[in-house]
């Protein structure tokens, strides 16, 4: 009983570790996808100097990071100023625990679960998460006491709250689909591609829903066009204008790794996760350890899609006014939600 | 039980430091924290959805409002009204009594009988949804009845008048 706990505990903690090491490259990348991807949208070559075609960039940017000098305004509250970039980046990271990456994979008679926690709230937990994630940039910007850096934070706060409300009314009407709010069933009600005369992938039985969660995914996110948090022509740097050094880079970070792990659940929710088309066939012929790592692998290929959508999106949208960032959230997205709440209500009633 | 019983302490000691703080920001912070310490309980008590539910409204939600508008309040030691001796003296006469009423209600109810969970799974979701659903439907949708006239009522108080009309 012991030994198998300490097995399981063990098990977990490395795919607690490969999973922390995963999102954290992807980040890395993240940055110089990004620069690489704005070069390409303004006919540019992006960055193309530390390494062939550019590519240790990242951790030319990361030592830059590092080395620069780590300053703490005088009249900044010292502990909660270290505190925001902390919380922004761990609650960036606990997100992905309840995500099921893969099937269990088996090598020789042992099962590996390739999800840390299969809580029946997964649904929720990912919400709460999102919901907390406020409070790393609230507490930066309040901390560093400066009028700019507050009036960020306070935007980030009234945004993500406003976008929450959008958000959790158009997972409802995914719930009502799938009535179950563990990630893991989810995720297998969506096996393969086509069944009984219809997708079974959650996109094609909530698109409006998809794209509410989309939208609101980019505001949780802060990115553009809702990165009024910190948007330079108004308020210097918005919530990190105090900021120097790592801590910065954690902000920065923090932007990254919450965009990979939306991702991800964007994926998981509606577009299947890491199932495929023809992936009975495929588990087949590969046997129990190398098929689940394919779907692992088509899992990847559509959170990387997807982060390409985010950096698409920032580098071809202009940033939203403030009014008009309310007037969405408050007067479309939430109206829109609730009318997909009634849909699906109606729809599941007449028609199964 | 020893995990509950540390859990618990944090709990009391984070709702202290809620009063004994100076600054009401971290007063605000303590009290997230208070409310983290609670949600580690019901998880404790495997009511997994009030765990969440508790998780996601009032850390997630509320305390991030109450943060919002004491930020906005920028309460500084100056722009602070001092309080006179007079106002000290009554709140802790009001305190004292306060705290005597508590005393004598868990006393007069002698001891605390503890409730033995007849299902374990009571606080998951689907058996939550079930009994809400079925056995207190009524009270149910009225609460929600409730939480709309709220709503509705504070989105009056907060728009302004229009002009009057001519017709």
């Amino acid at each position: 009983m012991e030994l198998a706990l300490i097995g399981f505990v063990g098990e977990k903690f490395i795919l607690v570790g490969i999973i922390f090491g995963i999102s954290l490259v992807v980040a890395m990348y993240s940055t110089y996808a990004e620069r690489k991807v704005a070069a390409f949208f303004q006919d540019r070559v992006g960055p193309n100097r530390a390494g062939p075609l550019g590519i240790l960039q990242p951790l030319a940017d990361g030592a830059k990071m590092f080395m620069k000098e780590e300053i703490i305004p005088t009249r900044a509250s010292s502990l909660l100023f270290i505190v925001g970039p902390s919380l922004a980046i761990m609650t960036a990271c606990i997100g992905s625990a309840v995500i099921p990456w893969g099937q269990p994979v088996i090598i020789g008679s042992d099962y590996f679960d390739l999800q840390v926690a299969d809580i029946n709230v997964g649904v929720l937990y990912i919400f709460g998460v999102v919901s907390l994630g406020v409070y790393g940039v609230m507490i930066g910007g309040w901390a560093s006491n400066n009028k700019y850096s507050l009036l960020g934070a306070i935007r980030a706060a009234s945004q993500n709250i406003s976008y929450e409300i959008a958000m959790g009314l158009s997972i409802i009407a995914l719930l009502m689909v799938t009535g179950t709010l563990s990630l893991r069933e989810i995720v297998e009600q969506q096996h393969g591609f086509w069944h009984h005369g219809y997708f079974t992938w959650n996109f094609f039985r909530q698109p409006l829903g998809f794209l509410l969660f989309i939208v609101c995914a980019f505001a949780e996110t802060n990115r553009t066009p809702f990165d009024l948090p910190e948007c330079e022509t108004e308020l210097v740097g918005g919530y990190h204008t105090e900021y120097s050094s790592m801590k910065l880079g954690f902000y920065l970070f923090s932007e990254y790794i919450n965009m990979f792990v939306s991702s991800a659940v964007m994926s998981t929710l509606y577009f299947g996760g890491y199932n495929y088309p023809g992936m009975d066939y495929v588990n087949a012929t590969l046997g129990g350890t190398w098929g689940p790592l394919v779907g692992v692998g088509v899992l990847f290929a559509k959170i990387v899609f997807f982060i390409f959508f985010f950096m698409w999106v920032r580098w071809t949208i202009p940033r939203f006014r403030y009014d008009q960032l309310m007037d969405l959230g408050w007067k479309i997205l939430i109206p829109l939600a609730i009318a997909n709440i009634v849909l699906t209500g109606l729809f599941s009633t007449f028609f199964k | 039980m020893s995990l509950f019983y540390f859990v618990a302490f944090l709990s009391i000691l984070f709702a202290l430091l809620v009063i004994f703080a100076k600054n009401p920001v971290h007063s605000v912070l303590y009290l997230i924290l208070t409310f983290f310490t609670f949600t580690i309980q019901y998880v404790l008590l495997n009511a997994q959805f009030l765990a969440i539910v508790n998780f996601i409204v009032y850390m997630g939600a509320i305390m991030v409002l109450f943060l919002f508008v004491i930020m906005l309040l920028n309460l500084n030691k100056d722009s602070e009204p001092i309080r006179s001796n007079f106002i000290k003296f009554a709140g802790v006469i009001a305190g004292g009594c306060l705290l005597v009423v508590i005393v004598a209600a868990v006393k007069a109810l002698d001891k605390s009988q503890p409730v033995i969970l007849r299902q374990g799974d009571l606080g998951l979701v689907k058996s939550l949804g079930k009994v809400l659903f079925n056995q207190f439907l009524l009270p149910f949708e009225v609460s929600s009845l409730l939480l709309f006239s709220a709503m509705v009522g504070a989105v009056l108080l907060a728009t302004k008048d229009k002009q009057p009309s001519n017709a």
